[in-house]
C-alpha cells in the first residue's frame, strides 16, 4: 500500500508534469498547495460528502448528548417496567420510543450517550497510536541505520500478531477500565502508522527539494522537521481517518470479549452489543440497534478516509 | 529458489525471538506477577511460592528467559489453568476445527470477490460496478461478531435453514480421528454426519468470510483496472487476440500478484474474527478457546496461542511471498 504524494515540496508548486491539476478557480480558491488541492477534490467527490455528513452528524449528536438525550446515560429510567421475561421493544411504551433493556435503561438515551462514549474513544485511542507511532516513525525514518532497523524489526514483531490479540495482550496488563481500552486499542496502532511514516518519510528523502535542502546547508533537524515530515504526513493523515472507524469496532470487540470493565449498564455501543446477544431471541432490536450505530458510524470515517486518501493521491484520480 | 527460501526463513527467525522475548516479558509485567499469572487469581500463597520454585521465578531474568526458551524449544508451552491440559495439546485439538472455518471462509471470501471486483473493474462506473462498491464498503465497516448476530438471527433463529451453533449436531454418532469432521465423514463414508458438519460451517464462514471478501474485491478492482489500461493489453487487443484469452492470460494473470499479497495478509485477520465468530456460533475451535481463556484470563494459553498464531502467520506468508515466484516470472529474476 504505497501511496505516493505529488512532489509539492516547499515550493509549492502543484506537482510534476503529468499529474493531473485540479480545474482552475476551485485550486485558485484555496491556494495551490497539496492540502488546498486536496480540499477542493473532496468537495466533489460524492463519498467525501456521505462521510462528512455522516461523522458531522455524529460528533453533532456525542457533544449534544445531553440535551438530546431524555434520560442521563447512567440513569435507568424504566427499571419498574422491567420483568424477566418482557422487554419492552421499540413504540411499546410512549415514554421510551425504542424500548428499554434489560437493566430498565433507555434505549435511545444509551444509544445518543454511546455516541459520546464511541467519539472519546475513538478520538483518545488513535491520538495515542497517532502519537506513538508518528515518535517511533520520525526516529527510524531520520536517522536511518541501525536505529532504523531495530524500530522496525520491533514493529514487525508488533505486527505479526493480530490487531485484536494485541490490543487484548496490553489490556490484560493495563487491567480493565475505559482508559485501559483506550491504551489498548491506541498502542495496538502505533506499529502501523510507524510503518507508514517511515516509509512515507524514506519517499520524500529522496526527493529533489530535500537534497535542495541539504545542498544549501540546513541542518539534518530542520531538512527533517520542516520539510520532509510535512510532506510525509498525508498517508498518515488517512491512516488516522481510517482508524478512528477501527477504533470504535475493537472497543464493541474488546467489549464483547469482556474486557469492557466498569459497570455493564453503561451506555456504550459495544457494551450494550454484547449485552444483547443473550437475548437475541427475544429482544433483537437490542442488538441491532448499537450495531447498526456502530456500523455507521465506521462507515462515515471510513468513507472520508478513503475520500483523502484518494484526493491526496493524484494517480488514485482515475 | 532454495537460497531464495532459506533467506525468507532465516528473516522470519529473529522476528519470532523477539516475538517470544515479548511474551516473555508479557507474563512478567502482568499484575501480580507470573506465578499469579500461571496459576489464576485463586492461587494460595504455598502454591505460588512451588510455581515460583519449579519454574524459576525467583531467579535471575537472564536465566528465566533461557529456562523458557528451552521449554518452548522442547514442545513445552505451559499448562492451561482452566483446563488442566497442555497448552500445545488444547491447540492441536481445536485447530482443524479453525482450518476447516477458515477454508470455509476463503472459499466465500474468493469465489465471490475475485469475479464482483473483476466485473465492478470491467464495468467500471456502471450499476455494477456502484453495487460493487457499496457491498465492500458494508463488509469493511460492519463489526465481525455484529454480523455474525445478524446471520444468526436471520437464518438460523427466524428461517432455521441452518443450525445457530456447534459444530456438528450431538444427536449423530459420528465417527472422528482426524480432527476436520467433515473430512471424517466423508472417509468414514457417514454422509449425513459430513453434512451435518458441513451445514455448521455456513453462517459462520460467512460472517468470518466478509470482511476478507470486501478487501479482495477492492483490491481485484484496483488491480484489474490498474492492468487493463496497460499497454500490452491494448497491443494484445489491437492484434485480434480473443477477449477471452486477454481476460485470463494478459489481464487477470497480471492482476493476481496484489490480490495474492491481500489474501495471504488477511489470514491474521481471519483469526482475530475467528475469536469473535466462534464465540456467537458457539464453534469449539481455537478462536472460541483463545476468547475464553481472555475472559477466564489463562494466561498460558493465551502466550501459547499468540506464539502459534505468529508462527502460522510467519509462514503463510512466507508461501505467500514465494508463489510471487510462481505467479510472476519477472519476481524471480529480482
Amino acid at each position: 500500500m504505497s501511496v505516493s504524494l505529488p512532489p509539492a515540496g516547499p515550493t509549492g508548486l502543484p506537482g510534476a508534469p503529468g499529474t493531473p491539476t485540479p480545474p482552475s478557480g476551485s485550486a485558485a480558491d484555496h491556494g495551490s498547495s497539496l492540502w488546498g488541492d486536496a480540499f477542493a477534490r473532496l468537495r466533489r467527490n460524492p463519498q467525501a460528502i456521505a462521510g462528512t455528513i455522516i461523522v458531522f452528524l455524529f460528533v453533532l449528536v456525542a457533544l449534544l448528548a445531553p440535551w438530546l438525550a431524555p434520560y442521563g446515560g447512567e440513569a435507568l429510567p424504566g427499571q419498574r417496567e422491567i420483568r424477566p421475561t418482557v422487554i419492552p421493544g421499540i413504540g411499546e411504551i410512549a415514554a421510551y420510543p425504542l424500548g428499554l433493556d434489560r437493566f430498565g435503561g433507555d434505549v435511545l438515551s444509551k444509544l445518543i450517550w454511546g455516541a459520546r462514549a464511541s467519539l472519546v474513544i475513538g478520538l483518545v485511542s488513535t491520538a495515542l497510536g497517532l502519537a506513538g507511532g508518528m515518535l517511533i516513525g520520525i526516529i527510524a525514518g531520520a536517522f536511518g541505520g541501525w536505529v532504523d532497523n531495530v524500530l522496525m524489526r520491533l514493529v514487525d514483531i508488533l505486527l505479526s500478531v493480530p490487531n485484536l490479540l494485541l490490543a487484548v495482550s496490553i489490556a490484560a496488563i493495563l487491567g480493565q477500565g475505559p482508559l485501559a481500552i483506550m491504551i489498548a486499542i491506541g498502542a495496538s496502532q502505533v506499529p502501523i502508522f510507524a510503518r507508514l511514516l517511515r516509509s512515507s518519510m524514506l519517499q520524500q528523502r529522496t526527493a529533489d527539494y530535500v537534497l535542495a535542502a541539504q545542498t544549501l546547508g540546513l541542518s539534518r533537524r530542520t531538512v527533517t522537521m520542516s520539510h520532509v515530515l510535512p510532506n510525509s504526513l498525508g498517508p498518515v493523515v488517512v491512516q488516522g481517518t481510517l482508524s478512528l472507524a477501527t477504533a470504535v469496532i475493537d472497543a464493541a470487540a474488546l467489549s464483547f470479549l469482556g474486557l469492557g470493565g466498569g459497570r455493564p449498564e453503561t451506555a456504550e455501543w459495544g457494551r450494550m452489543l454484547t449485552y444483547a446477544q443473550n437475548e437475541l431471541a427475544i429482544a433483537p432490536q437490542l442488538a441491532f440497534l448499537p450495531g447498526i450505530c456502530i456500523a455507521i458510524t465506521a462507515l462515515g470515517f471510513t468513507l472520508f478516509g478513503e475520500a483523502l486518501r484518494e484526493a491526496l493521491d493524484p494517480r488514485g484520480r482515475r | 529458489m532454495l537460497r531464495v527460501i532459506a533467506k525468507r526463513i532465516a528473516l522470519v527467525i529473529p522476528t519470532l525471538l523477539g516475538l517470544s522475548l515479548l511474551l516473555f516479558l508479557w507474563v512478567r509485567s502482568l499484575p501480580g506477577g507470573p506465578a499469579t499469572a500461571l496459576l489464576g487469581e485463586r492461587a494460595t500463597p504455598d502454591a505460588i511460592a512451588e510455581i515460583n520454585e519449579t519454574y524459576g521465578f525467583n531467579k535471575p531474568i537472564v536465566e528465566q528467559y533461557f529456562t523458557y526458551m528451552q521449554r518452548l524449544l522442547t514442545g513445552d508451552f505451559g499448562v492451561s489453568i482452566e483446563t488442566g491440559r497442555p497448552v500445545l495439546q488444547e491447540f492441536a485439538l481445536r485447530f482443524p476445527a479453525t482450518i476447516e472455518l477458515t477454508i470455509v471462509a476463503l472459499i466465500f471470501a474468493i469465489g465471490i470477490g475475485l469475479p464482483l471486483g473483476y466485473v465492478a473493474a470491467k464495468y467500471y462506473g456502471k450499476a455494477a460496478d456502484h453495487v460493487s462498491v457499496v457491498v465492500s464498503l458494508i463488509g469493511i465497516t460492519i463489526p465481525v461478531f455484529f454480523l455474525a448476530f445478524i446471520l444468526k438471527w436471520v437464518f438460523a433463529v427466524q428461517l432455521g435453514w441452518f443450525p445457530p451453533d456447534g459444530r456438528q449436531d450431538s444427536r449423530i454418532d459420528a465417527t472422528h480421528f482426524t480432527g476436520f469432521w467433515v473430512l471424517d465423514g466423508l472417509l468414514t463414508g457417514e454422509y449425513d454426519a459430513a453434512w451435518d458438519a458441513f451445514t455448521h460451517l455456513i453462517l459462520p464462514g460467512i460472517a468470518l468470510g466478509t470482511i476478507p471478501l470486501a478487501i479482495i474485491v477492492r483490491i481485484t478492482r484496483a488491480s484489474v483496472l490498474e492492468v487493463a489500461s496497460a499497454d500490452y493489453v491494448r497491443t494484445a487487443r489491437a492484434k485480434g487476440i480473443l477477449e477471452r484469452t486477454i481476460r485470463d492470460r494478459f489481464v487477470l494473470r497480471n492482476a493476481m500478484l496484489p490480490v495474492v499479497t491481500t489474501i495471504g495478509l488477511q489470514l491474521g485477520l481471519l483469526i482475530s474474527g475467528a475469536v469473535l465468530t466462534e464465540t456467537v456460533f458457539a464453534f469449539s475451535g481455537i478462536g472460541r478457546f483463545l476468547a475464553d481463556a481472555i475472559f477466564a484470563r489463562d494466561f498460558p494459553v493465551l502466550q501459547g496461542f499468540i506464539l502459534f498464531i505468529a508462527v502460522l502467520y510467519a509462514i503463510i506468508n512466507l508461501i505467500v511471498d514465494l508463489s510471487y515466484s510462481l505467479i510472476d516470472p519477472r519476481v524471480r529474476v529480482q
